[in-house]
């Protein structure tokens, strides 16, 4: 897997609460048996006027000229909430969104995201407003995003963010998090001779 | 120390620690068609096997007809993942209930019904609506396709512990008012997002009196507060529930795991990070308004002025919710006309769930201006019902009588509604285009829901 250490990239604001799984990838869509190609269907209600995809809805903020090759989705609170659906999250990579920054995201989905390679960063509301203020005013500024210094600078702009540890060194290293733990197999096989007999559930 | 049910789950399932995040083992894994093909896939291309197979069960659930047992009814791409599941079940040694086999149902129906699920189990599955196993004294989480494989390859998953969070409930429900009221009250007391990084235990005196169908309802939505898990501790009820079950302890070693089961649950002085507390005596028969499951009212209620909330975020989603759903604030609930009822899901599909609704159904006719259909939760599910005349009811007032599947809730198959379309829905998600794109949700529980089916209106069950 790759690593994620730095970016630099144009962000496009989508500043909503409670955006949910079904609306970055909607049920008809999850009947795919790859992980392929779901960036096509992202935010699909929104995106398009039609249900084949044939006619862009002009007043979604994805489909302005100005905000083409954005890789950075700014957002409100308990972003990603509601479906477990993984297809939500490969949707917005594949779509090219490398980082999401939002008041807060809902488990499952940040779970999900940190498994794809996918920077999550939270701020408060005030410093999104301000990043949103930033796009509004010079949609192409560039924002850049410096995992190893937890540092996102745009516009002259310094914002610090954190990030749990772990989540950082997975993201640096592109980890394979299940050959992590095949290492422990050892720990796993003793616990497994742990567990009484009634409670094995075999 | 003193420990919450959670600490003790927590701990009993530690198999060691890597850089500060808890391995958990895994006891129970359900899987159905739609989140689990990438996991296998993922497994082949790294030359890995299932480590555990016997301790995954799968089902067919999301994206199969509720017309016919034919896995070919709902085009080819459904079709291909349903076949997709079959190989990989076999290939991997896996237990699979397809469509048409006695024991397929709704995954979180299924499992307990089977006696899958003991107290004292992490249960895991690729849905997010798994902490309904959490009513078994279990902790249960919904995970994500990468963590589906993650099990498959390890039977563990990694984890950072959750603050615990107490819902206490009190009192006797008064008639008409069920298990969907309360959890509904709940949410909309800790918001779509209020329980994020919480596990819930739901306590208190109100739970003895409740069924293990009730306390699956309430647990099933607690992902809707944003809660990790929701769980309850084991008492005779659940006990006596699984308790000659097909996969339940049998003998000597139901024995043993009775004794085990009885020490589950949270020490008198343990601590909880946060409290809530609700009188169920008092409360009205809910339903939401909105497009999230925290916005709710009480059924004699009224929609709410989006000003009359002093968050200027939930003034905005308020808002934002009128405006899809094509209500106005100050509209009785009573005024507000459906054109669909849907009884089913993981929430409420159970026998019980169905005996409260065709208590209703026989009252009346459904609204000619209504198309009401009634899909249960598992085939032992259907039997039941079937064997209790319950379907003659439903199709002599005029609901469809369907085969089980998770169907409306979310329409992966061909049960979803048009642009416009107003359901009543047993459901968990009253999401934008949940049902389907345009479409408006109303989330609502059994009896509400058949009593708006006859009445043509969101219905206050105890007027009819």
């Amino acid at each position: 897997m790759r690593g994620f250490t730095s970016l630099s990239a144009q962000a496009v604001s989508l500043l909503q609460d409670n955006i949910d799984t079904d609306q970055l990838l909607p049920k008809q869509f999850l009947n795919a048996i790859d992980r392929i190609g779901f960036g096509q269907h992202l935010f699909h209600d929104w995106r398009y006027l039609d249900d084949k995809e044939a006619v862009l809805n002009p007043d979604f903020v994805l489909n302005k000229p100005e905000h083409q090759g954005a890789e950075i989705l700014l957002s409100g609170a308990n972003f990603g909430c509601g479906s477990s659906r993984e297809h939500a999250p490969w949707a917005l990579a594949d779509y090219g969104f490398k980082v999401i920054i939002a008041e807060s995201f809902a488990d499952i989905f940040y779970a999900n995201c940190v498994n794809n390679q996918m920077l999550l960063i939270t701020l408060p509301a005030e410093q999104i407003k301000k990043l949103s203020d930033i796009i509004a005013t010079k949609p192409d500024s560039l924002f850049h995003i410096d995992l190893e210094r937890e540092l996102l600078t745009v516009a002259a702009i310094g914002i610090g963010f954190s990030i749990e540890p772990l989540v950082k060194q997975n993201l640096l290293l592109g980890l394979d998090r299940i050959g992590l733990t095949l290492t422990v197999q050892d720990a796993i096989s003793a616990y497994e001779k742990r567990i009484p007999r009634f409670m094995r559930g075999e | 120390m003193a420990k919450t049910l959670y600490d003790k789950l927590w701990d009993a399932h530690l198999v060691t620690e890597i850089d500060g995040d808890g391995l958990l083992y895994i006891d129970r894994h359900l899987a159905h068609e739609v989140t689990s093909p990438q996991a296998f896939a993922g497994l082949r291309q790294h030359g890995r096997r299932v480590r555990c197979p016997e301790k995954t069960i799968a089902t067919m659930d999301h994206s199969i007809s509720t017309r016919s047992f034919d896995i070919d009814a709902c085009g080819p791409q459904n079709a291909l993942q349903l076949k997709t599941l079959v190989k990989n079940c076999n290939d991997n040694n896996i237990m699979l209930f397809p469509v048409g086999d006695s024991r397929q149902g709704i995954v979180h129906v299924m499992g307990p019904e089977q006696g899958l699920i003991w107290p004292g189990m992490t249960v895991v599955c690729g849905d997010s609506h798994t902490a309904t196993h959490g009513a078994l004294g279990t902790l249960a989480f919904g995970i994500g396709t990468s963590d589906v494989e993650h099990v498959f390859a390890t039977q563990t998953l990694r984890q950072s512990k959750a603050k615990n969070l107490r819902v206490e409930l009190s009192g006797r429900l008064a008639a008409g008012v069920s298990a969907k009221d309360i959890i509904l009250a709940v949410i909309a007391k800790l918001t779509s997002a209020g329980a994020t990084g919480y596990v819930i235990e739901y306590a208190g005196d109100t739970l003895q009196h409740l069924s293990m169908a009730a306390r699956m309802t309430i647990c099933n939505m607690s992902i809707e507060a944003g809660a990790k898990a929701g769980m309850m501790a084991p008492d005779q009820v659940t006990f006596d529930y699984l308790r000659d079950k097909p996969f339940a302890p049998k003998g000597d070693a139901w024995q043993q795991a009775l004794d085990y089961w009885q020490t589950l649950y949270s020490d008198a002085d343990a601590h909880f990070d946060k409290t809530i507390r609700i009188d169920v005596a008092a409360l009205a028969p809910q339903v939401t308004w909105g497009t999230n499951p925290g916005q709710v009212m009480a059924i004699d209620g009224a929609v709410p002025d989006p000003a009359s909330f002093s968050d200027a975020k939930q003034r905005a989603a308020a808002s934002n919710a009128l405006h899809y759903v094509g209500l106005k604030q100050g509209m009785r609930a009573g005024d507000i006309a459906i054109s669909h009822v849907f009884i089913g899901s993981c929430t409420n599909s159970r026998i019980e769930d169905l005996r409260e609704a065709a208590a209703i159904a026989v009252k009346g006719r459904v609204a000619s201006t209504v198309k009401a259909i009634v899909v249960p939760g598992s085939m032992a599910v259907k039997k039941q019902a079937e064997a209790e005349g319950l379907h003659q009811i439903f199709l002599n007032a005029g609901f469809e009588w369907r085969l089980p599947g998770c169907s409306m809730c979310l329409g992966m198959n061909d049960d979803t509604l048009q642009p416009h379309d107003r359901c009543a829905s047993t459901s968990n998600r009253n999401f934008e285009g949940r049902q389907g794109r345009g479409s408006f949700t109303h989330l609502v529980s059994p009896a509400t829901a058949a009593a708006s089916a006859l009445t043509g209106t969101l219905c206050d069950v105890r007027t009819l």
